[in-house]
């Protein structure tokens, strides 16, 4: 990084010592060059947007009429407002729920399509083809099969002479019914997972087994701890993408029965472009952020103690 | 006599072992085909669905395959709502924020992965931080600068900001030029190349895998994208086919119980996306793992 500042000594003479540093400057300028439209981005559609974002968070603004100043009564009102306390509690809930139990899933599954199965790469591709499709139409076709009297899911239960819930009519069921339905995407944290196994070397487990090592005790040992990298990829990358959840919310209960699944995301939705309180959304927009920051720094934190870097040899 | 019995213990614990082993693949084959058939049942059930005439929807016990399949079903969708014209509307925004993406994105990796500078580990920080960024902090501040552009009800706002890259396909590209032998480079430079000509003709060409990969995640990305079109289209002659979709029931005869209808819109939409995962599978499946594994 600091080859301008301190150039390295000539290998051969002055004169091919004056060109290569000035091929380095050269670099550098072509690599700002290169990256503008990446800084461009970051000023227009993101820092601006965040600062902009927090002046809008201090008013009180219906897009029509000029913004009043209110100062922090957005967040005070915020504190007292038992919906954004649902929506956290729904999120915290959803978020939770969703991310470990796909995390569990696809563990489980790699481990099975890693006992070098034969058309282990069809399968993975199977697998992994829920994760891809997504939106609208996966959001129907999973409300088509909640359906409590014809759904799918309900016919099948009743064939074992189970009588299903009421799945998105039912306060109760309606967020463990959206979290089900992400666990069908486990496939993208199955791939990762299955490529982690298919790289942990072979003689730790032949080490393993000449100390008569029961299966149990290789998976606690050995696979599990060399896997903490790959779960924590997940976990990260999960939790930030659960506490924006969205669309599917919006297309399958649109936050009902009553509140009980108005996520987060939804609910900054509705206040920003239904209610038109853009000062309040913005307000409820820098909380999630906050929530997001707090939770991915805590997690890089607590990572110290349970990831497992190998050190390179 | 007893070397007898320990070879004959030996041999019996040996195949006891492959014998566990076989069982225990056995089992595990089953559990693998048991999951398979769980997890694309909700998708050959949405096929057989659309192909249901009404009344087989909500047949007991179900029905399976429909008696005769009702193709007709799918040029209805057409006929409840401008489905066509949702769907060259999805199709225009996706092509433009792929070309966007594409470019963008690799220009960007391009310098962070093969470029020298000072501050690049810094800039690279500051880009991987943004992937944190809920699109929701942005989100009305965005939605108020194109409204003062007057960029409300048109494509511009859904499509332009994808020309500026972001920050999960820049380093997911970076991460594959950086596998790319840097000798090339410097034997173009020295030959004459100047740094554009090693991004094009040396480093684009052999990042095939990667190119489709991006391509790839772009469309689906941009395909299924909800929010922002939400946010922005509001005339009809410019929703997409989300957003068509997500309000179906308000079409006259796409109502309520109508799920044969609602079933095939939804195939019509889905169909593009699984025919290219199927295609581009074998590229982007495996770079997917890697780059988890690196991240």
């Amino acid at each position: 990084m600091n080859t301008i500042l301190t150039p390295r000594p000539a290998p051969a003479g002055a004169r091919h010592k004056g060109r290569f540093s000035g091929w380095e400057r050269q670099q550098e300028i072509w690599f700002y060059a290169l990256i503008s439209p990446w800084i461009i981005g970051f000023l227009v559609f993101t820092l601006g947007p965040m600062i902009a974002s927090a002046i809008f968070s201090l008013t009180q603004w219906d897009l029509l009429t000029p913004a009043q100043w209110v100062g922090l009564a957005n967040f005070t009102e915020m504190a007292a407002d038992p919906l954004f306390w649902n929506a956290l509690r729904v999120t915290i809930v959803y978020a939770l729920g969703s991310v470990s139990l796909t995390i569990v899933v696809a563990m489980l599954v790699a481990l099975l399509l890693n006992r070098n199965i034969r058309g282990q790469q069809f399968f993975r591709v199977i697998y992994y083809l829920p994760f891809v499709v997504s939106g609208v139409a996966v959001a129907w076709m999973w409300r088509i099969m909640y359906n409590p009297e014809f759904g799918v899911i309900n016919l099948a239960l009743e064939f074992f002479g189970i009588q299903g819930p009421r799945w998105l009519a039912s306060s109760a069921w309606a967020l463990p019914s959206l979290i089900i339905m992400s666990v069908w995407g486990f496939g993208g944290n199955m791939v990762i997972f299955l490529a982690g196994l298919q790289g942990i070397p072979q003689h730790l487990y032949e080490a393993a087994d000449i100390d008569g090592a029961t299966g149990a005790a290789k998976f606690w040992h050995i696979t599990l701890p060399l896997m903490t990298p790959a779960i924590f990829f997940a976990l990260t990358t999960g939790l930030i993408g659960a506490l924006q959840a969205f669309t599917t919310v919006y297309v399958m209960t649109s936050g009902g029965p009553g509140n009980a699944t108005m996520v987060y995301g939804l609910y900054l939705y509705n206040n920003a472009f239904k209610f038109f309180k853009m000062g309040y959304a913005s307000a409820l927009a820098w909380v999630l952020f906050a929530i997001i920051l707090i939770v991915t720094l805590l997690q890089f934190k607590l990572a110290r103690q349970w990831v497992f870097y190998e050190t390179e040899a | 006599m007893t070397r007898d019995i320990v070879r004959d213990s030996v041999t019996m614990r040996a195949g006891s072992i492959a014998r566990a082993r076989l069982i225990g693949d056995l089992i595990a084959y089953a559990l693998i085909v048991l999951g398979a058939a769980i997890v694309t049942l909700p998708l050959v059930w949405m096929v057989t669905t659309a192909l249901k005439q009404n009344y087989e929807v909500f047949l007991f016990p179900p029905r399976w395959v429909p008696e005769t399949p009702m193709w007709s079903n799918f040029s209805y969708v057409f006929e409840i709502m401008p489905f066509g014209r949702f769907m060259l509307n999805t199709a225009i925004i996706t092509q433009l924020n792929i070309i966007g993406d594409l470019l963008s994105c690799s220009i960007v990796a391009f310098a962070f992965a093969r470029l020298k500078a000072r501050g690049k580990n810094l800039m690279f920080l500051l880009v991987l931080s943004t992937m944190m960024l809920p699109f929701q902090v942005t989100m009305i501040p965005q939605f108020v600068l194109f409204r003062q552009l007057n960029w409300v009800d048109t494509f511009l706002p859904l499509v332009v900001p994808h020309f500026f890259a972001n920050a999960y396909q820049v380093f997911l590209m970076r991460q594959f030029f950086l596998t790319i032998p840097k000798d090339l480079d410097e034997a173009a430079i020295i030959d004459g190349s100047n740094v554009l000509g090693v991004y094009w003709r040396i480093v684009m060409p052999l990042s095939g895998p990667i190119i489709v990969t991006v391509v790839i995640f772009s469309f689906l990305y941009h395909w299924n994208d909800f929010l922002a079109p939400l946010i922005y289209l509001n005339s009809e002659q410019n929703k997409t086919l989300a957003l068509g979709l997500a309000s179906i029931l308000a079409y006259p005869a796409g109502g309520q119980g109508r799920w044969e209808i609602l079933m095939a819109a939804s195939t019509i939409a889905l169909a593009p996306c699984i025919v290219l995962f199927f295609i581009g599978q074998k590229f982007f499946v495996q770079g997917i793992a890697l780059t988890g594994l690196k991240g």
